[in-house]
């Protein structure tokens, strides 16, 4: 193989292989454990946050076509009924990019926990979210204590009340 | 190196270039489209299996897809 050949041959490669690497770098990872949650506040979000200064949060990010969100959305009602009274605040933000489809699922379905829309995805790309859904549990500390990615299995209720528990005697 | 293997070599950069930014990530939330009921080919189950049993019948390609037979297309 002469030179020029070898040049293009190995330009292509290169170029394929980056082009094929480059949209997994972009996400490559969700935040880990012991970062700062972003400011909800300042998220550019649709719809109302509670106050959750000193609070245990559960932040999960979710969306209307997506099949193993809409199994974890009863899984957060329980959990709402179970620890709101106890300061726990649930909040389900929707990175639906269709407006419509938002609001019909909600007409469809209504949950005793707030619910927002992230419409641009800020907070899926802050949190570098790799699937969905994806939650994230906050320490009264503002600091993620854990994330939880891809459909509930059937310990993740009582993993997740235990993960609660355990940040409500800190 | 040689005036003409450099423009080769730039050419083939630029080529790279070109493909690295004809790359475009899908993010998850972005997946909304591809999760839509109507891309799925097996989301009516009867039409599925009549589609099937033409198609392996017409290109007596039965066992192609995990059935038995001949091709006769009378199984």
């Amino acid at each position: 193989m002469n030179t020029s050949r070898r040049n293009f041959v190995s330009g292509l490669a290169f170029g394929t292989l980056a082009g094929t690497a480059f949209p997994t770098l972009l996400n490559a990872a969700p935040a880990k454990p012991g970062t700062p949650f972003p400011d909800l506040a300042k998220a550019g979000l649709e719809g109302t946050v509670p106050d959750l200064q000193g609070k245990v949060v559960l932040v999960d990010l979710w969306a209307s076509w997506c099949a193993p969100c809409k199994k974890a959305l009863p899984m957060y009602a329980e959990l709402h009924k179970e620890f709101a009274a106890r300061g726990v605040v649930i909040i389900a933000v929707s990175l639906d990019e269709n407006r419509k489809d938002y609001d019909a699922f909600l007409k469809k379905h209504t949950f005793p926990f707030t619910v927002a829309r992230d419409p641009k995805g800020r907070l899926g790309d802050d949190l570098g979210v790799t699937e969905m859904p994806t939650s994230f549990l906050i320490g009264t500390d503002g600091r993620i204590h854990s994330v939880h990615s891809g459909a509930p299995g059937d310990k993740a209720k009582a993993k997740l009340a235990a993960e609660i528990e355990e940040l409500l005697k800190k | 190196m040689k005036p003409q293997n450099l423009r080769r070599l730039l050419l083939t950069a630029a080529g790279a270039i070109l493909l690295l930014t004809g790359c475009q990530g899908v993010k998850p939330w972005q997946r909304g489209q591809l999760a839509d009921p109507l891309l799925n080919p097996g989301r009516d189950p009867v039409g599925l299996a009549m589609s099937e049993h033409v198609w392996f019948s017409r290109e007596a390609a039965s066992g192609g897809r995990g059935v038995g037979g001949g091709g006769c297309g009378c199984n």
